[in-house]
């Protein structure tokens, strides 16, 4: 058995983090037991700057910076990536563009090298472009036929009301049909720089080398009109129960999401909600829910309980898919479901048994280097501190059950809730 | 003994696999029964899937309550799938922990329950987890294939079984068909990762010799003879997006020509890696199709692949139609493309690209002691671990000249069914407020 000695959970002893001089934040955890490296990253120009007329616009950026660079045709730049195996993409959320990629060692300043150049000097080729724009459409017809996407997406926007967390950062087909290749060059000039931008790079390559490839591409970059992101509107909790169908003909399933407000990630109390929600809808088979909704009811195959927390927010959801005919029995355990939470504290023996869950799982989340660079990359973005793992289980194992009970009553109001269901018309019901 | 495997059988005849990862302190633990929709038929199609739902419905020693509890409280993750040829079982669990699954896997080989009520209530779960996938096109349009596909072979049905029989499936035909199956001879275990091999084999010898040996359970299947003519089924469905699926009868497995089709297919549609657990994949924009369909704006997205199986299955090639375009367009792009490879000699370059690309798949996918694990058994399920050590070895013998033959023989239009969904078109969407 490998020793606690060599069980090393990443931490400030074997994680360098580096800020260069115009502004860019690198952390680079080697592994040497991985012949490949993972880079993961974001730089602040999310869909949060989208104008509402272009929704879309930096998601829309964040795909066509590939499309061809001053120095590659998009061909090109695929050809390079392919033939060594290795990827990279470009995604946008709503304060973040986001990036990934992973190689074989040898081939990290490669990577680096396409990375660069895709952030740096885009040139958006009109016929690319259109050519995206297609692709793009095409997804959001299909989205429009998704019963769980619609559900969620209706979700969010009656959650967050005139808030960018409330829209889609794919935006919709008028939205996309709308943004010129202008706008895309516009969008890059005042928001693509390197104040803010932050890397992960994780696998088997050392320090001095991995931080000498950043600073050779992205080191003498600068952007003096880079906009910083002014602040975003409140975001109130819903007064009142609020209910919508999304009707899609010729659906057998309907899917259903509901849920509030929970905590932002840096809320006090965001680990006694999380451990919370795992209790809820997560631990075992789907938790209290997946017990009442799926084994004891057999309602549906999927019924489970989501904690999301951002910067400004977060939201607390639960998701199930469901016969058309069981959706109203559905919605009402979940309900009842939820006052118990909201009305009696958790008992030891569930919060003992999340509090384990949450403290053993810990070396399989992080055993690839795709796991550890994503969690390095949210203790950046949440600035939970580079000793997070190494003071986790103490954190963890301090939380108590009237902990977890007033965290649920803070954010969790079984009459107000956001419910949402997409799928076929309610009194067609199989 | 690093980087081998032990491989080893039991007296009861259950094999064993066993390789010492010390990378984290982990451990996946895996047994695979040789059963699934290839050894079902109608009207009992989707047991083999039951089955594996009512395994997580507890033993005498271990009840439901205390199963769904023990293994995520001990930090460890376990699931299970059903597929055409086999049933798994997993549990990754941190290595000081790893003897709660040997036990589990152990005692419900032969020990569940398959309460009534159980069943019962697992029937309307295992049809909403239908009615989920029916929910997609590319799930209806798969199932349409397959039917078209096969006339007598079970791999006519999708895993999951027609609906018609998931309503009158008994409770005595899942327990006979777990009793037929789940038997030490008809399985394998397999363990990846933190552990010294020799001990852990006394300890599986422990655990697993003592469960009796059962009658060899049958598996009635025979290949069925390949196409002789194109069969092309059309259907249609909600939405704007048509769909385009070409599925070719393809060689099974422990064919040599499954190689070559491999290496064809990467050059035609873009590398498919066996990782089932992260490992990512690698994107296909330099393949012949997308260029040749996706750069000339005939479709959205092109994807391919083959699955390796006992029995020949299909090579499916899975079209986005551009919202321009009609599928006509798409399919004589793809009919070219082809041509070109049964007319002409790709070359080694080409060749030489697809298994550097497979290597670098198997380094991302190695990262994962539950892939290592899963690997062990899954090559055993259809050829055996040689097959799984020797892939891109066997990927690297390939010539141009293979590609060529493999495109004639296996890619011939009339070996395949060409398989359409068309939306119904606009139908606006409508909120209904309460």
């Amino acid at each position: 058995m490998t020793t606690p000695s060599t069980l090393s959970l990443p931490g400030p002893h074997d994680t360098t983090r580096l800020e260069l001089p115009n502004g860019i934040t690198i952390l680079i955890r080697p592994n040497f037991n991985s012949p490949s490296v993972v880079i993961n990253g974001y730089l602040p120009a999310g869909s949060a700057f989208d104008p509402s007329d272009k929704l879309g616009l930096a998601y829309f950026t964040a795909l066509a910076l590939m499309r061809g660079t001053q120095t590659r045709s998009f061909q090109e730049i695929y050809d390079a990536l392919e033939s060594v195996g290795a990827n990279l993409g470009f995604s946008a959320s709503a304060h973040n563009i986001t990036f990934g990629g992973r190689c074989l060692a040898e081939d990290l300043p490669l990577l680096l090298t396409l990375l660069a150049e895709a952030l740096r000097a885009p040139v958006f080729p009109g016929q690319q472009i259109e050519r995206l724009r297609a692709q793009m459409l095409t997804h959001l017809a299909i989205r429009a036929q998704d019963t769980a996407d619609m559900a969620s997406l209706t979700f969010d926007s009656l959650l967050f009301p005139n808030h960018p967390y409330g829209l889609p950062e794919d935006g919709y087909i008028e939205t996309i049909q709308r943004i010129q290749t202008d706008d895309l060059f516009a969008f890059h000039q005042k928001h693509f720089g390197p104040r803010g931008l932050v890397i992960v790079i994780v696998g088997g390559i050392g320090v001095e080398q991995a931080t000498q490839s950043v600073i050779r591409t992205l080191g003498d970059w600068q952007n003096p009109e880079q906009v910083v992101l002014a602040p975003l509107p409140t975001i109130t909790p819903p007064t009142q129960t609020i209910r919508q169908h999304i009707v899609l003909p010729g659906k057998s399933q309907t899917d259903l999401v509901m849920g509030c407000l929970g905590p932002r990630r840096h809320a006090p109390d965001y680990l006694a909600a999380s451990l919370g929600n795992n209790i809820l809808g997560q631990f075992g088979l789907m938790g209290r829910i997946g017990d009442v909704v799926r084994e004891q009811s057999g309602l549906a195959y999927h019924a489970a309980t989501s904690l999301n927390a951002w910067i400004e927010a977060g939201s607390w959801e639960v998701s199930a898919g469901v016969n058309p005919a069981n959706l109203e029995r559905a919605i009402e355990l979940i309900i009842s479901e939820l006052r118990r939470f909201t009305s009696e504290p958790v008992s030891d023996e569930e919060l003992d048994n999340s509090q384990a869950n949450f403290i053993g799982r810990l070396p399989l989340s992080l055993e690839s280097n795709s796991g550890v660079a994503g969690s390095l990359l949210n203790i950046e973005r949440f600035q939970l501190g580079l000793d997070y793992f190494l003071t986790y289980a103490e954190r963890v194992r301090a939380i108590t059950p009237q902990d977890v009970l007033q965290a649920a009553q803070t954010y969790i109001n079984p009459d107000a809730l956001i419910i949402v269901s997409a799928g076929p018309e309610q009194n067609q019901a199989k | 003994m690093p980087n081998s495997v032990l491989q080893t059988r039991l007296e009861n005849g259950l094999l064993v696999q066993l390789k010492e990862i010390h990378s984290a302190p982990l451990i996946s633990h895996w047994v695979w029964y040789r059963v699934g929709s290839r050894d079902e038929a109608r009207p009992r199609t989707g047991l083999s899937h039951w089955v594996e739902h009512m395994q997580f419905k507890g033993t005498p020693t271990y009840p439901a309550s205390v199963l769904d509890k023990t293994i995520p409280r001990d930090g460890g993750i376990w699931n299970a799938f059903t597929y055409l040829d086999w049933t798994t079982y997993f549990e990754t669990m941190p290595a000081d922990k790893i003897e709660l699954a040997l036990d589990l896997e152990a005692d419900r080989m032969f020990h569940s329950l398959f309460d009534p009520q159980e069943v019962e209530s697992e029937r309307t779960v295992i049809i909403s987890e239908r009615e989920g996938s029916e929910n997609e096109p590319l799930f209806r349009l798969g199932e349409a294939i397959q039917n078209a596909a096969f006339d007598h072979h079970p791999y006519h049905t999708e895993v999951i079984g027609e609906k018609e029989d998931l309503h009158t499936i008994t409770r005595d035909d899942l327990y006979q068909h777990y009793r037929t199956y789940y038997v030490p001879n008809n399985a394998v275990v397999a363990l990846a990762g933190d552990f010294d091999a020799e001990a852990m084999l006394a300890r599986l010898q422990h655990v697993y010799a003592v469960l009796p040996a059962g009658p060899p359970p049958p598996h009635p299947a025979q290949p069925e003879p390949p196409l002789t003519a194109e069969r092309h089924i059309e259907l249609t469905g909600p939405g704007q997006t048509t769909y385009l699926q070409l599925s070719y009868r393809a060689p099974a497995a422990a064919e040599d020509d499954f190689f070559a089709l491999t290496v064809l297919d990467s050059l035609l549609t873009g590398p498919t890696g066996l990782n089932m657990f992260g490992g990512g994949g690698i994107s296909n924009k330099t393949s012949r199709l997308y260029r040749n369909l996706v750069e000339r704006e005939l479709a959205i997205s092109v994807n391919g692949g083959m699955q390796a199986t006992l029995d020949p299955f299909l090579y499916d090639i899975t079209i986005t139609i551009h919202p321009d375009k009609s599928y006509h367009q798409a399919l004589a792009a793809i009919d070219q493309e082809i041509q070109a490879l049964q007319d002409h000699l790709v070359s080694s370059d080409e060749i030489a690209r697809a298994v550097k690309q497979a290597r670098a798949l198997f380094a991302y996918g190695s990262e994962n002691i539950t892939n290592q694990a899963f690997w062990l058994g899954y090559a055993e399920m259809f050829a055996t671990y040689a097959w799984f050590e020797q892939y891109v070895e066997r990927l690297q013998a390939i010539t141009p000249a293979d590609v060529q033959r493999v495109a004639q023989t296996w890619l011939a239009s009339h070996r395949r069914v060409t398989g359409v969904y068309l939306p119904q078109g606009d139908q606006p969407e409508e909120t209904q407020e309460e």
